[in-house]
């Protein structure tokens, strides 16, 4: 495989969901993710797709051991993080950061936007006056295309674009190697969209972090990730480089996914022909084969 | 042709402790029978507002018609009474909304909540209503209709929760549909099929449509017309084809530019320069608008004259009939200097 070590692996990894009875048997069980394995190399984006309820969200989750998986591995950096606890953890959160769908729901409404980018800084004893944090805050805020005098603002001040520019803002401060991503332009307007985009992309141009892109905007994972894979019902069907999967999809699954992208043309738009697939939970026994160098499908 | 739906003016604001909200501005258009009528534009531009204030579902206070009319086979909604609009609703006037969660009651089945349009609106017996909802879960293409009638919402999968609305929607076979983002909360595969469901229907049911989107893609599939709106205002109307490839406004432009291009090499990543076309800037605060064109401060064409003057709704120069365009500045010389 690679020489470089991943800057994530995730080996066979499992959530399972379950509800028991009054006397504690179990009797219902919900496998959100079963059986995942990825890498992210340094610097690469790797796009996590899939409907509604396939388990990519919930293995942004685990990865960012916000949940604690059933079964399976997780490494950053070489280092098996699956089991630590929360103070060995902390080490682990410099390096690694998130970025939420929704900017506001993530920023507490009490705080200065300023001393919400500068807290990771603070908690991370990164730097420890409050005029060096001061001064960083203002580059970051620059950095991210905000005027540094926004920084003594409320969050409700500002508009879905910024808010989400500030969530970019305090996941930088700690100059982290991985940014999980969950969905980050679902909740902004069209025009707003792809500015976050190219934000994204600069902001790896410049920092070399690398980032896991959970998303369903197909068009948009097409244009910003280095490698994609693809999400149903807990399992990953197929995963590949982005010039791999969208020109030759193995599985039905991702070529129902990608003929139903819709096209901003009403000539081609009417002409599209589609590909149907019933979505089948995937037999248990089924596993990744690599049907060509680094194109993976399930079979 | 009579027009079905005239909008004339129509103007709404909300009173809030922090100001008012401009809201929707003076926006005017006419719906043929059977016509599909895209609405596009983003949070804040006043396409859902406008509509939910024509069908008096907007809270009052702090939301207020300021002015307009909206004639709707030649009656005014808007001199309504609540008690009149409410036999329009879910009658001749079809909704569906963009969350079926929160729009179907979780504590009736389908098949009742289907039923209840039909028993009110098209004064059917409880036994035939009943017979009606299993055809028109069967049109929707839920499998197993009889079974699944008596279901509740939570038994079914957001897809076809969705199809369940829209059997609520069309139920009483409306001359209007109007829908709300309907596809936006589902993934692509699904809303390919919703797409292909309600082309299908508004064939076999001749009904007229205001489909509410931000998706251009989806706007492509289904639009006879394009209608764009931004700030409370309409910027650019006319014939789907048209706005598409003839685009008069610098937003629309801005917009469909700002799209990731369908037919470039993917993956750009790191190695490359490659990036979007982004609009600069962000949405005005309607609370406190810009006095001109709203777009204005974003357009990199603008005009003195539109960051001081609304611009009418008029004719485009040069386009096809019945495509209209808000602007102060002609995108086309306005594109070719700046190409230049």
């Amino acid at each position: 495989m690679n020489a470089v070590t991943p800057v994530l692996e995730v080996d066979e990894l499992v959530r399972h969901f379950t509800t028991k009875d009054f006397l504690g048997r179990e009797v219902h069980r919900v496998r959100a993710v079963d059986g995942v394995s990825f890498t992210v190399a340094p610097g690469e984006t790797l796009g996590l797709v899939g409907e509604s309820g396939s388990g990519k969200s919930t293995t942004g989750r685990l990865v960012l051991r916000l949940d604690d998986p059933t079964e399976g591995r997780i490494r950053f950096e070489g280092q098996d993080i699956t089991h630590l606890n929360a103070a060995q953890l902390l080490a682990v959160r410099r390096k690694m950061q998130v970025v939420f769908q929704d900017p506001f729901s993530s920023l507490n409404p009490r705080m200065r936007v300023g001393d919400a980018v500068a807290e990771p800084l603070k908690s991370h004893r990164i730097l420890k006056t409050a005029a060096e944090r001061h001064e960083r805050v203002a580059q970051l805020f620059q950095r991210v295309g905000l005027d540094p005098r926004f920084a003594e603002r409320f969050p409700h001040q500002f508009s879905g674009g910024q808010r989400q520019r500030i969530g970019i803002a305090r996941a930088l401060a700690v100059s982290p190697r991985l940014i999980v991503a969950d969905e980050p332009i679902t909740a902004l307007d069209v025009s707003i969209q792809a500015q976050i985009v190219n934000l994204f992309m600069d902001l790896q141009q410049e920092l070399g972090m690398a980032y896991l892109f959970i998303a369903h905007d197909l068009a948009m994972v097409r244009f910003l990730c280095h490698r994609v894979a693809v999400m149903l019902r807990g399992r990953i069907v197929e995963m590949a480089t982005t010039e791999q999967l969208f020109a030759h999809p193995r599985h039905p699954y991702t070529q129902a996914l990608i003929s139903a992208m819709p096209i901003p043309d009403p000539d081609r738009e009417l002409a599209r022909q589609r590909i149907f697939y019933e979505a089948v939970t995937p037999p248990r026994e089924a596993r990744l084969a690599e049907v060509e160098k680094g194109h993976w499908v399930l079979a | 042709m009579a027009p079905l739906l005239q909008v004339k003016d129509l103007t709404v604001r909300f009173d809030t402790a922090d100001g008012t909200v401009q809201a929707v501005s003076g926006v005017s258009y006419d719906l043929a029978p059977g016509e599909t009528l895209a609405v596009v534009g983003e949070s804040g531009s006043g396409k859902s507002v406008h509509v939910l204030a024509m069908l008096g579902l907007i809270p009052k206070p702090p939301g207020r018609i300021a002015g307009g009319q909206a004639l709707f086979e030649g009656r005014d909604l808007l001199a309504m009474s609540e008690r009149e609009l409410r036999s329009l609703r879910g009658g001749a006037i079809g909704m569906i909304f963009q969350d079926p969660m929160s729009a179907l009651n979780p504590v009736l089945s389908v098949g009742y909540q289907i039923t209840e349009s039909l028993r009110t609106h098209m004064k059917l017996s409880k036994k035939a209503a009943m017979a009606r909802a299993v055809e028109l879960l069967d049109l929707v293409g839920i499998s197993e209709p009889q079974r699944r009638v008596v279901h509740y919402p939570h038994q079914f999968s957001g897809g076809m929760r969705q199809r369940a609305m829209i059997a609520i929607g069309i139920a009483c076979e409306p001359r209007l549909l109007i829908a709300d983002e309907p596809t936006t909360a589902l993934d692509v595969t699904v809303q390919a099929q919703i797409l292909d469901l309600v082309r299908r229907l508004r064939k076999q049911l001749g009904m007229a449509m205001i489909w509410i989107t931000h998706d251009m893609g989806v706007v492509a599939g289904i639009a006879d017309t394009v209608q764009v709106m931004y700030g409370g205002r309409v910027q650019e109307r006319g014939p789907a084809r048209q706005v598409f490839r003839d685009t008069r406004s610098a937003y629309t432009w801005g917009l469909l530019q700002s799209l990731p291009d369908h037919d470039a090499p993917p993956s750009a990543g790191v190695a490359s320069a490659r990036r979007l076309v982004q609009i600069p800037g962000y949405p005005p605060d309607m609370m406190n608008p810009p006095p001109g064109d709203p777009f204005a401060p974003r357009n990199p064409f603008a005009t003195e004259r539109c960051h001081s003057e609304v611009p009418p709704l008029v004719q485009a120069p040069g386009a096809s009939p019945g495509h209209m365009v808000a602007a102060w500045y002609d995108l086309r010389t306005a594109r070719a200097g700046a190409a230049a």
